[in-house]
């Protein structure tokens, strides 16, 4: 992916304080394009990852320490974390600009997790590292390197809790920043389990800090779809979100947030929906017997959800012309299932298309009123709600543009799910 | 436990079916039935229409004063005349009757010239053939939406009580709002199988701004799939018996506490359904069907909020079969809309909601008889009330109860508008005690009344020496009314809020039912009688007294003609065993100053000063009352050159003096007297109707007549006597100039609670402040 006349801009702000940092800003590029089958993207990173380093003491664990304390930076590793009610998100910043003395210096501990994370894609049972996802030569408060995004559930938590514990985490003495709600239900197991202080983080300011920083340093971070409404032209197409306030600010995780954002430190919860994402896996789980998000998307786009729902021709015929409503709008979600032939007749991907139309048409309802409320044109969905789901995308792109007569546009963010971390990290580097 | 309790419900579902049908008792007055509308829904059908009742009213007729002279012939001539008046009639019943229903309307259906008939609702498609063939009437379709917008529009205009407030856990879960003539701006936010959001802004206008395909067919068809059940209501049931923060993932399950920073508790919802994201986990039907109805009724209140917000308008009332009367679904869209507005926006819901369609049809058919120019009454005789439909209700008696609902709607003969005077027309409250909220009123109120419907069915009887049928006729008056006080210990709620003044007035309401239009007519006609020869000599005696003395005096003289109230009960007793207690007497009784409320003294200082330019005096009982009390007191004010008008009730009520009787009674005064006699010919003093039936007085329902002569003559003193119009009603009413509320009270009870004794005196004089 090319990313000539890429200006790195905010960039700045989570490097200004280093005044080692100067000479010409590199550019972060992603490792791989969108479409990288996950089998090269690890390629990508063994290549990535240095040759093993072995000797390390006490003692100059401590004189890095005082290093990085010098020049204004914490000590290594960079992590930041974001515990949702469903995931939880990790960011992991790795240096890439070790220098030889840095190396020999370098505790065990830390190298151990740092080759334990990049060269691994998969952790434990079902943690992930978005490989596809990762930045490349990114500097990061004047050191370069890799960013990496992972994400594990958040009932495994014990489980890496454990591995930190085992790993020594905790004596790296590292301040590990986290966001989330699970930073506060889960302050005390990692004190307890992990022996790890976290340094608890609000979480939209988090989201809003990270979504700012990630748009900032990767030029094509931000997209629309263009013609969402004809499956023939429909067209992902960059939006440089060169002046982004005022900004609608849609985070759909398990629940939905909505945040009308002014300025980098000013901005307000509008309000909120329990109808998100936990509540698409939490009825897909019940109606079709699936476990996956994953799973439960791919039924969905096999399914026809209009033999569930009831649509406005099936009451009226067609239009509803009085009220300016078209045959094809749902007039009632799961309205077709108040009849028991009908529910005999359906399948289970149609129930898991249908639960997605309608969790997405919903927030995408709510979030339209919310924008005129606010006065607020565009919008930007986040979350994970979204991740591989371009049918919501599209879905929410087409609701916005239809109902709103053209004057709302969605907008995406490619790294949707892991601003709130990006977000904490960019505490531990800037503390404000 | 699931299993078991949809096995009961399968049973009482055939017993539904058993249940026969008494038709004549439904579609009354179906022989004069001129027009018909049909709503049909889901599962029920709305029939509604219009007819004209044939009923006795009593008229007073002068006799010729210039033969009369002799004692013992009457002061005038009591007759009781047949009058017509219209009647819309509104029926609710399941699908299931509806072709036993219009067999029965085929074969009484005589005097209908009508060739079509109004149908709206999803049904009317599906039932079209069946009701052509039955009825041999056109079936002409009309857009449900505005049937329903027309239907709500008037509902909110006519009855007063329509609208209410859910709270589950108060004392009385329904608080009704006092519906104001200007019911417009408003919110209706329908809940059918979607819901539609529409904006309301003036009779013919509005718009649906919004909607959502989340509603009713949501909660029904998702619910079904997940529980297995099939019946709306036995999914509401369920829902009311579940746990939802077994399913749902809560801001606690994820914080461990409460979101502090942003407000948001632990308790609150952050994941509908986000514990139910795993394969290896049952829930119950109970707990998914509370998590549903949650997320539903959550998601169409923060919708509504929205809307509202956008389009800034507090008032928002929710319909559409998803609420129509079910506790459950009203609590939840209640704290769903607190929620989301902070309690700046309440969640109204309307007693007659499920009717809209059908009045809205009917009225769409009816335009050519103008129903919207009329005044139209809720006829507590001939109406169901609000049903309690209670999820831990058996079945088997909600679908009984349920089975037929009945409204009627009485059409008045004037039309009826606010008081001008009324400081603040939108929170003007009639009653003053709300029994629906006070237990302990309502049980000693409704014993009250119990115990004293012998005395009513015997002056019933009594009214009619001529008519043999009287006692039976009076009899099913006892059971109907009987029947009616007993729904309301069980229902205070069933119309609207419980007042005295409802009391009164469904009691008034079942005597015309019977025709006993009046039964106070004799009773009245003879102590009008006694009292006219005692008029002049206390004009006279008055006229010797000092100004101060005689002030006191018209006060003393007013408050004792009010103790002869045949209202009361303690009052009817001593006057059916003494008949000669005395208008001395009665003032012998009065309480000595200082009264239990006594601003005599301000008054008088007034009296003082400059004369009013015209005083509204609303009058209360015939007799000693209006003869002996009311007259001179006028005649005072008239001498200080104050204009009066008399207010009296268009039609009978009690002993109170009728419109009819006073003009009668003036016109007699009036030829004894050259003050009032003068005062009456020069128009200084009028005579106009209040446009009620009651004992009781409702400010904002008043004749348009009495409105403008208010107006026109720059009334600056409204007079408010008796313990009906100034105790039990209007006692807190704040007015725009001088008033003066004044009453004895009869009603140890009443005292009692006021701090006083029986005969205690309430003589309020206020003015209102000066801006």
């Amino acid at each position: 992916m090319e990313l000539n006349g890429y200006h790195s801009g905010d960039a700045a702000t989570a490097a200004s304080d280093d005044d080692e940092a100067a000479g010409p800003k590199q550019q972060p590029r992603p490792s791989r394009e969108e479409t990288a089958s996950s089998g090269r993207a690890e390629g990508a990173v063994s290549e990535g990852s240095s040759a093993a380093e072995r000797r390390s003491s006490s003692s100059s664990a401590a004189r890095q320490r005082l290093d990085s304390l010098k020049r204004g930076r914490p000590p290594f590793p960079w992590f930041g974390m974001d515990i949702g009610g469903t995931l939880v998100k990790l960011v992991y910043f790795e240096p890439k600009d070790i220098t030889a003395e840095e190396e020999q210096e370098e505790v065990e501990n830390l190298r151990s997790i740092r080759r334990y994370l990049t060269s691994h894609t998969a952790y434990g049972a079902a943690g992930i590292r978005d490989v596809h996802l990762e930045l490349c030569d990114l500097s990061m408060c004047g050191r370069t390197g890799s960013l990496h995004f992972i994400r594990f559930p958040t009932h495994d938590l014990p489980a890496f809790l454990q591995m930190g514990r085992d790993k020594h985490f905790s004596s790296l003495h590292t301040t590990l920043c986290a966001t989330g709600g699970g930073a506060y239900k889960f302050e005390e197991d990692f004190r307890l389990m992990a022996d790890l202080q976290l340094h608890k983080l609000d979480e939209l300011e988090c989201l809003i800090h990270g979504v700012l920083y990630i748009d900032s340093v990767v030029p094509s971070e931000c997209y629309y779809y263009e013609n969402p409404a004809d499956p023939e032209h429909c067209e992902q197409r960059p939006f440089p979100l060169e002046n982004p306030y005022p900004l609608l600010l849609v985070n759909i995780g398990s629940g939905v947030s909505i945040l009308a954002v002014y300025s980098k430190d000013n901005y307000k919860r509008v309000t909120g929906t329990s109808l998100g994402g936990g509540t698409f896996l939490g009825l897909c789980c019940l109606l079709t017997g699936c476990n996956m998000f994953e799973e439960a998307l791919e039924m969905a786009s096999r399914g026809d959800g209009t033999r569930v729902d009831k649509l406005v021709r099936d009451i009226y015929g067609g239009d509803y012309e009085r009220f300016g409503l078209p045959g094809w709008a749902v007039a009632s979600s799961f309205g077709n299932m108040m009849c028991k032939e009908k529910r005999e007749s359906i399948s289970k991907e149609d129930l898991a298309r249908a639960t997605l139309v309608t969790i997405t048409n919903n927030i995408g309802s709510i979030t339209r009123m919310c924008a005129v409320n606010e006065n607020i044109q565009r919008v930007v969905f986040v979350g994970n709600f979204l991740r591989v789901n371009t049918l919501s995308m599209k879905l929410l792109a087409y609701a916005l543009d239809y109902w709103s007569k053209g004057q709302l546009k969605a907008l995406f963010l490619r790294h949707e799910g892991y601003f709130g971390a990006v977000g904490a990290l960019l505490e531990l580097l800037n503390p404000s | 436990m699931a299993g078991h309790s949809s096995g009961t419900n399968r049973g009482s579902h055939s017993m539904d079916k058993s249940i026969t049908l008494p038709p004549d008792e439904i579609f009354r007055n179906l022989e004069n039935a001129k027009r018909f509308a049909i709503d049909i829904g889901g599962s029920l059908t709305k029939l509604a229409y219009y007819s004209t009742v044939q009923h006795k009213v009593a008229k007073v007729r002068s006799f010729d004063h210039s033969v009369k002279e002799a004692d013992g012939d009457p002061l005038y001539e009591i007759s009781v005349q047949e009058e017509i008046t219209a009647r819309l009639h509104f029926i609710k019943f399941e699908n299931a009757y509806i072709e036993t229903c219009l067999d029965f309307i085929k074969d009484h259906l005589v005097n209908t010239e009508t060739k079509v008939i109004k149908a709206t609702g999803g049904g009317a498609y599906k039932f079209k053939d069946l009701i052509e063939k039955k009825l041999k009437l056109k079936v002409d379709k009309e857009d449900e939406m505005s049937c329903l917008i027309k239907g709500c529009n008037f509902v909110l205009r006519n009855i007063p009580h329509e609208a209410f407030v859910y709270a589950k856990h108060a004392d009385s879960e329904f608080r009704f709002q006092t519906t104001h003539p200007d019911i417009f701006p408003y919110l209706l936010v329908n809940i059918g199988s979607g819901v539609s959001i529409v904006k309301v802004e003036s009779e013919d206008q509005f718009e649906r701004i919004g909607g959502s395909s989340i509603g009713g067919g949501t909660f029904w068809g998702l619910g079904a799939l997940l529980t297995k059940t099939k019946r709306f209501d036995e999914l509401l049931q369920l829902a009311s018996k579940g746990q939802h923060t077994s399913v749902d993932m809560l801001v606690k399950d994820i914080y461990g506490g409460a979101y502090g920073s942003l407000g948001l508790t632990g308790d609150l919802i952050a994941s509908s359904f986000g514990k139910s994201a795993t394969a290896d986990k049952e829930f119950s039907k109970e707990d998914m069907a509370k998590s549903l109805l949650h997320m539903i009724s959550n998601d169409i209140g923060q919708l509504a909020c929205l809307y509202a917000r956008l389009h800034n308008l507090n008032r928002v009332y929710f319909g559409g079969f998803f609420i129509r009367g079910h506790p459950v679904t009203m609590h939840t869209i209640t704290y769903s809309i607190n929620f989301f507005t902070k309690g700046e926006v309440q969640a109204l819901f309307l007693r007659h909601e499920g009717y809209l369609g059908a009045i809205g049809a009917f009225l769409k058919g009816a335009e050519e008889d103008n129903p919207n120019q009329y005044s139209w009454g809720e006829n507590y005789a001939g109406s169901s009330g609000l049903m309690s439909v209670s999820p831990d209700l058996n079945p088997m008696q909600r679908a009984r109860s349920g089975t037929f609902d009945m409204l009627e709607m009485d059409r008045l003969e004037r039309q009826l508008v606010n008081l001008p005077l009324l400081q603040d027309p939108s929170s003007y409250i009639p009653d003053t005690m709300d029994l629906t909220e006070d237990a302990l009123a309502r049980e000693y109120w409704l014993y009250c009344f119990e115990e004293a419907l012998d005395g009513v069915v015997k002056r019933a009887i009594a009214s009619q020496p001529d008519m043999p049928e009287a006692a039976e006729r009076a009899e099913k008056f006892r059971q109907k009314y009987r029947h009616k006080l007993q729904t309301l210990r069980n229902q205070p709620f069933a119309y609207g809020s419980l007042t005295v003044r409802s009391l009164l007035d469904t009691r008034e309401h079942c005597l015309n039912e019977f025709n006993f239009p009046d039964p106070y007519s004799k009773i009245k006609q003879k102590e009008n009688d006694v009292a006219l020869r005692y008029y002049l000599k206390v004009v006279k005696s008055l006229e010797e007294l000092s100004w101060e003395q005689r002030q006191f005096a018209l006060v003393r003289g007013l408050l004792a003609g009010n103790v002869f109230d045949w209202g009361a009960k303690a009052i009817s007793d001593v006057l059916e065993s003494d008949p000669e207690f005395g208008f001395e007497e009665a003032k012998r009784q009065l309480q000595e100053r200082p009264w239990l409320v006594d601003a005599y003294n301000q008054w008088i200082e007034r009296l003082k000063g400059p004369p009013h330019t015209c005083a509204l005096f609303f009058v209360d009982n015939s007799g000693i009352d209006i003869i002996l009390g009311v007259f001179p007191f006028v005649r005072e004010l008239l001498g200080r050159g104050t204009q009066v008008v008399l207010a009296s009730n268009s039609g009978p009520a009690l002993n109170d003096v009728t419109n009819g009787e006073l003009q009668i009674l003036t016109e007699r005064i009036a030829a004894m007297d050259p003050v009032i006699h003068s005062a009456f010919k020069e128009d200084r003093l009028t005579l106009v109707q209040s446009g009620s039936s009651s004992p009781c007085l409702d400010l904002s329902r008043l004749d348009k007549v009495l409105a403008t002569v208010v107006r026109e003559r720059q009334t600056d003193l409204v007079i408010i006597e008796g313990m009906g119009r100034a105790i039990h009603t209007n006692y807190y009413a704040m007015l725009s100039c001088e008033s003066l509320k004044l009453a004895v009270i009869k009603n140890s009870w009443l005292a009692e609670r006021l701090g006083g004794k029986i005969f205690s005196v309430v003589f309020k004089y206020e003015v209102p402040p000066k801006h």
